[in-house]
């Protein structure tokens, strides 16, 4: 068979059951591999749509996402969504044609390095210079994608190596002598790391998302509940512990709660799970949790001592590491009553500083308002995906996600134009589940072409623009330290996203009244198929509290 | 425990320990990589992208086909070495690394120097290099070039010596390194 016909027996292999992608020349071959390959293929408009819709499904369903693109152009659109994937660690298998053997560095027609450029921000990549190798590489970039720390993984094939003919046989086996992920966990440092906890005054855990990508969620909540440990989730490990619970912070970092980063700030052991010390965790490294031992579990041994030097590192998987990690908890039977003190300072930062903001008194609607309006609206049940900036702050603020997976925005690398593509490939993952997307008037516009093949697909996504008409965060930005010199952020009354929706063949909606807001969304939520919200939201409100960058979490403001 | 200098492969269990400290010292990693394309700039961008500066680095083959190395030294008094080697442990197609000890290595660097030298100077320059244990590898009116290997110590020694006559250029290897002993570096 033609080495694309094996190609597709392998993606059915690996349990592929969609993929996103845009044909070009250079993957012809492919396609026509399609049209009897048994697997469904989702017709993107931008093939940076298909990759975060890749992401999106890959992060709802826990599964191996799949983006195709062609060479050149094709496979440069598709760098955003490696890059994101790289830095949120989101097992994605990317599928790129390439020109003819002949034709490599020639500067062909629709030629780039696509493996160079792409280099940096790959978990790995695979150039196949041979028709037969490609089954291999494909169940070995799947076994990578997936494993270990999940990424990115990039195959590249020229056009005239996919329709070469093989000797197809299935592949049982990789063969990667240089990638052996740990997962289990040292024991002794585990054991060490239990009489850590057991002698803390001052503890606090802070999850990540490690422990969502590892499906460890439950194994964070026996351990947390095991004791009253203080918990507390970074953007990324929201859904991790299941909020709101008596015994979760709220989210740390520069947006976060006082009471999650004063925890830290104070704390004398700090276990960190599955997460890496963002600068937008840490503010001011030098000035981080000044007293804390650190307990560092993750599965990525390079990310250990990175940021912060760890006292207990542990390199492991945190579904294993914190079920043992359980289990000798259990076995030195310490006494809670250590934590009272501890708690009664925590619920003192609770009472004086709870996330609030000042509400209207008429119908206008509070930013913050809309994302409790959603949460009522969907009873909490929705997989929702945010664009980046200040409405993804308030995503994160104001609706508690009572599992994993559930949550699923772009955080590294903080993409633009993410939310919706995402929402997308989330729906198309799990189709018996409501899928909005809490969307900036400014992100949405980087990839609503996207809605026509929701149109297309009759994908039920439902899309609120939390619409200020503002590059918000910017604009808050300029506000707060660039003495108000607001430059280029305002994006006026452009487009009319009802009629932008109709056009796309959506349904458009607009919501200015916020007394009927939730009402109003329950029907958004009601009508078939896909349905593009514009809510129109208090121009200038600003996203608190805040840890203005580069200084310590004692220095939040708002 | 991890401390870079240590004799054994930095396994991953050992770099569970490491810490993100400045040893102040050279380094010399001796990386075992497969020998597929691309690998070399894996590596070196790898390095780029980190801000670690690369010294020195050679690459060749090894006694089994599917296998080369790459010996780079990198300087741990400004960058933390465990961090350097946690990353190269990243790439897929890195095997095995070794940061090797100073004291039970035997490391070497070939270096060739062309030197200004006529009639009287030359005389003078010869006796350098023999005592370098230098070879003289070809002679013009003008010129000598002069092939020396050893330790980069020796090596930046003898270029001191011969900078007075009239140094016109060098070029240097790169320190390839191996353990001492039985057991495999």
């Amino acid at each position: 068979m033609r080495a694309v016909d094996a190609l597709m027996e392998c993606l059915k292999a690996e349990g592929v059951d969609v993929v996103f992608g845009l044909p070009g020349g250079a993957n012809l071959p492919t396609y026509d591999a399609f049209v009897d390959g048994g697997i469904r293929h989702i017709l993107v408009r931008h093939e940076a749509g298909g990759g975060h819709a890749a992401e999106g499904y890959a992060k709802a369903t826990g599964k191996v996402g799949v983006a195709f693109a062609t060479s050149g152009p094709g496979a440069t659109n598709l760098i955003t969504p490696i890059c994101d994937a790289m830095m949120d660690s989101v097992p994605v298998v990317f599928i790129t044609g390439q020109v003819r053997t002949e034709l490599l560095g020639t500067d062909g027609f629709q030629e780039a390095d696509t493996i160079g450029i792409t280099m940096p921000v790959v978990k790995h990549s695979f150039m196949i210079q041979q028709p037969q190798e490609l089954p291999r590489a494909i169940h070995e970039a799947f076994h990578i994608a997936r494993t270990g720390r999940p990424g990115p993984v990039l195959v590249d094939i020229p056009m005239d190596l996919s329709r070469a003919e093989i000797a197809y046989e299935p592949v049982s086996d990789v063969r990667l002598p240089g990638y052996q992920p740990r997962v289990e966990g040292n024991q002794k440092q585990i054991r060490q790391a239990a009489k850590a906890f057991a002698s803390a005054q001052r503890p606090v855990i802070y999850a990540g998302g490690g422990i969502v990508n590892a499906n460890a969620a439950e194994e964070l909540t026996e351990f947390v509940r095991s004791d009253r440990f203080p918990v507390t989730c970074t953007l990324m490990g929201l859904g991790a512990f299941p909020a709101p619970d008596p015994q979760w912070l709220g989210m740390l970092g520069m947006h976060g709660t006082r009471a999650a980063n004063y925890a830290m700030d104070e704390a004398d052991l700090i276990c960190a799970v599955g997460a890496r010390f963002d600068d937008r965790i840490t503010g001011k490294l030098s000035e981080f949790a000044p007293r804390a031992k650190f307990i560092h579990i993750d599965v990525d041994p390079a990310e250990i001592s990175k940021n912060v030097p760890a006292h207990i590192p542990i390199v492991g998987d945190a579904k294993h590491v914190l079920a043992k990690l359980l289990v000798e908890y259990r076995a030195i039977g310490a006494d809670p009553a250590r934590l009272d003190a501890w708690w009664s300072r925590i619920e003192g930062w609770r009472e004086k500083y709870p996330l609030a903001y000042e509400d209207s008194a008429d119908a206008e609607i509070k930013p913050q308002y809309m994302v409790q309006a959603l949460f009522e609206a969907t009873g909490g049940e929705a997989i929702v995906t945010s664009d980046v900036g200040q409405h993804q702050m308030w995503a994160a603020q104001y609706y508690d996600f009572p599992q994993p997976r559930r949550w699923i925005n772009s955080g590294g690398l903080g993409t633009m134009g993410f939310g919706l593509p995402a929402a997308m490939g989330a729906a198309v993952g799990c189709p018996d589940r409501l899928v909005c997307c809490i969307a900036g008037d400014g992100s949405v516009q980087m990839n609503a072409q996207e809605l026509a093949t929701c149109a297309q697909n009759n994908t039920p996504i439902k899309v609120f623009i939390m619409n200020n008409g503002y590059l918000g965060m910017v604009r808050q930005w300029q506000e707060l330290f660039w003495d108000g010199r607001y430059s280029q952020v305002d994006m006026g009354e452009f487009p009319d996203f009802v009629k932008l929706a109709e056009a796309y063949g959506v349904t458009g909606m607009r919501l200015e009244d916020k007394r009927t807001l939730v009402d109003d969304m329950k029907r958004a939520i009601a009508t078939d198929g896909p349905v593009l919200v514009d809510v129109r939201v208090t121009r200038e409100e600003n996203t608190y509290p805040m840890i203005p960058a580069g200084q310590a979490a004692r220095e939040m403001v708002g | 425990m991890g401390e870079p200098g240590t004799k054994a492969p930095l396994s991953l269990e050992e770099l569970e320990a490491s810490s993100n400290l400045r040893t102040g010292r050279k380094h010399v990693l001796s990386i075992l990589v497969e020998n597929k394309s691309g690998v070399l700039t894996r590596i070196a961008g790898l390095f780029a992208r980190r801000g670690f500066n690369i010294d020195t680095l050679t690459v060749g083959p090894t006694e089994d086909e599917q296998i080369s190395r790459v010996t780079l030294t990198v300087d741990g008094a400004l960058h933390p070495i465990d961090q350097v080697t946690k990353q190269l442990h990243k790439l897929v197609n890195v095997l095995k690394i070794r940061d090797l000890e100073p004291n039970d290595t035997v490391a070497r660097e070939l270096a060739l120097f062309k030197v200004a030298a006529d009639g009287v100077q030359r005389g003078e320059l010869m006796q350098i290099a023999e005592i370098f244990r230098g070879k003289v590898v070809d002679v013009t009116k003008r010129a000598v070039i002069i092939e020396v290997t050893g330790t980069t110590d020796k090596i930046e020694a003898f270029e001191n010596m011969v900078r007075p006559f009239g140094l016109i250029e060098m070029m240097r290897t790169g320190e390839i390194a191996i353990s001492r002993g039985r057991s495999e570096t």
